[in-house]
């Protein structure tokens, strides 16, 4: 039985746990080559430097090879070949397809029209499962478990995905919420009534500092303009939610602040010295988290 | 002017009589249905008075019979409704339709940025209920969730 990566939904706890695991051993040891003789697509119809290299430094750390484009220039793409055609071609050249795209749903569709298992690394504003499993990799290593973790939730919770799916990915484990927010981009009410019927406490609040004391994690996203129908509430909110070295005085000493990046000005760069900026942390962890879910999905890894 | 007696003037003697359709919704339904196309007689009115939901509409369609199928449709705009098959002037059969757990291939993804909406495929969504109420049809891709009120019928 193929198993695909599309939504962080697809995995139980269990898996996640076992991915957690398993990038655990990578990390300790990433010299485990057994992709040896395998090949993996990378399809990035839409381009993202970071997130392929990631991807590709995952697969050639495990010995794999890797086939792909990273953008759809010089392709069949752009003659006008449709996704379908796309994807059940190169299903027949590779063992697993790495997609990313700016359509919603893309790799959901794909995942059911290819041979071989499917990992979004993107598709538009809807999932990006891998970040959330480094997010929760990087939370697990920092705090040293995954449960009980209050995190707090600070910038654009209403369109940002990242956001969503560490969530609904860490409802798993009795974690508690504080969102910070701007109103006209607040949690929307569909993840906040998941919350509830799981019993899930949450605070929701407009100021940053009023809770960061009580913070494990404090998770930062970009507040975008181009998200504001107003440009007067923009310019009113866009410092507001600007993380200062300032802030952290009195916060937890476990506490560590993370960001999926890239970072305009939401973190000014005064933090960045500081013991609890983890965020460049988490890119490295990127690399582990991807090797535990493609060796995962392939099965190769016991 | 009493309903029942309007409804007794335009009665047909074989086919489909459509009721308990919310007021709002008769033309999702003659969409759904596709009855501008349809070449015998179709009457419908809207906003007769209703006991039970204030306002409602109905249609009337001669000499056409809808398959579960079809009637399965209905109910993704008109959840309340209940559908008459007519013979000689009398009710045979009384259906009323039930919200299925999934609905595939004729509403459109109101999410402009879905794949379905890009590239030829059926779509699907998994239903979302509050009670017997549809609150909305959950993208089966972009798992956006489109609102009963903005459903669009795909032809
Ligand atoms: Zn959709």
């Amino acid at each position: 039985m193929k198993k695909s990566l599309v939504s962080i939904t697809d995995f139980t706890k269990e898996e996640m746990l076992r991915i957690m695991d398993f990038a655990a051993e990578f990390e300790a040891d990433p010299c485990q080559r057994i992709l040896l003789g395998k090949v993996i697509a990378t399809l990035f119809f839409e381009p993202s430097t970071r997130t392929r290299l990631s991807f590709e430094s995952a697969i050639n750390r495990l010995g794999g090879r890797v086939i792909g484009f990273s953008d759809t220039n010089n392709t069949s793409v752009t003659k006008g070949e449709t996704f379908h055609d796309t994807i059940t071609t190169i299903a027949n050249y590779s063992d697993m397809i790495v997609m990313r795209h700016s359509l919603e749903g893309a790799a959901r569709y794909a995942s059911e029209i290819a041979k071989v298992p499917v990992v979004n690394a993107g598709d538009g504003a809807n999932q990006h499962p891998s970040q959330t499993l480094l997010d929760m990799y990087s939370i697990k290593k920092t705090q040293g478990t995954l449960d009980g973790i209050n995190i707090m939730m600070v910038g654009d919770l209403k369109y940002g995905r990242t956001v969503h799916s560490l969530l609904q990915a860490m409802s798993h484990f009795k974690t508690t919420f504080t969102f910070v927010a701007p109103p006209e981009l607040r949690m929307p009410d569909e993840y906040k009534q998941q919350l509830y019927d799981l019993g899930i406490p949450y605070t929701e609040t407009t100021d940053i500092g009023e809770h960061i004391n009580e913070a494990d994690i404090v998770y930062m996203t970009r507040v975008q303009r181009e998200r504001f129908l107003d440009l007067m509430e923009y310019e009113k909110v866009k410092n507001a939610y600007i993380l200062k070295n300032a802030m952290l005085a009195d916060t937890k000493p476990n506490m560590r602040i993370l960001h999926p990046l890239p970072r305009v000005n939401e973190i000014d760069t005064d933090v960045d010295d500081n013991p609890k900026a983890y965020y460049f942390n988490q890119t490295e962890n990127g690399v582990y988290v991807r090797m535990a879910i493609i060796s995962y999905l392939l099965g190769v890894k016991k | 002017m009493d309903t029942k007696k309007q409804m007794n003037v335009r009665a047909i003697e074989n086919g489909t009589v459509i009721d308990h359709i919310p007021a709002d919704c008769l033309f999702k339904i003659i969409n759904i249905l596709d009855l501008e196309k349809e070449t015998g007689q179709v009457t419908f009115g809207t906003n007769f008075e209703s006991k039970r939901m204030g306002k409602k509409a109905i249609i009337k369609i001669a000499d056409r019979y809808c398959a579960d199928e079809e009637v399965n449709r209905i109910s993704i705009v008109a959840p309340m409704a209940c559908v008459n098959t007519i013979r000689n002037y009398q009710v045979v059969e009384k259906r009323t339709v039930k919200a299925p757990e999934e609905v595939e291939g004729f509403v459109k993804c109101g999410n402009p940025r879905c794949i379905t909406n890009h590239e030829r495929i059926r779509t699907r969504f998994e239903v979302q209920r509050q009670g017997n109420a549809i609150t909305g049809l959950r993208c089966h891709f972009c798992e956006k969730v489109t609102t009963p009120e903005n459903i669009v019928i795909v032809k």
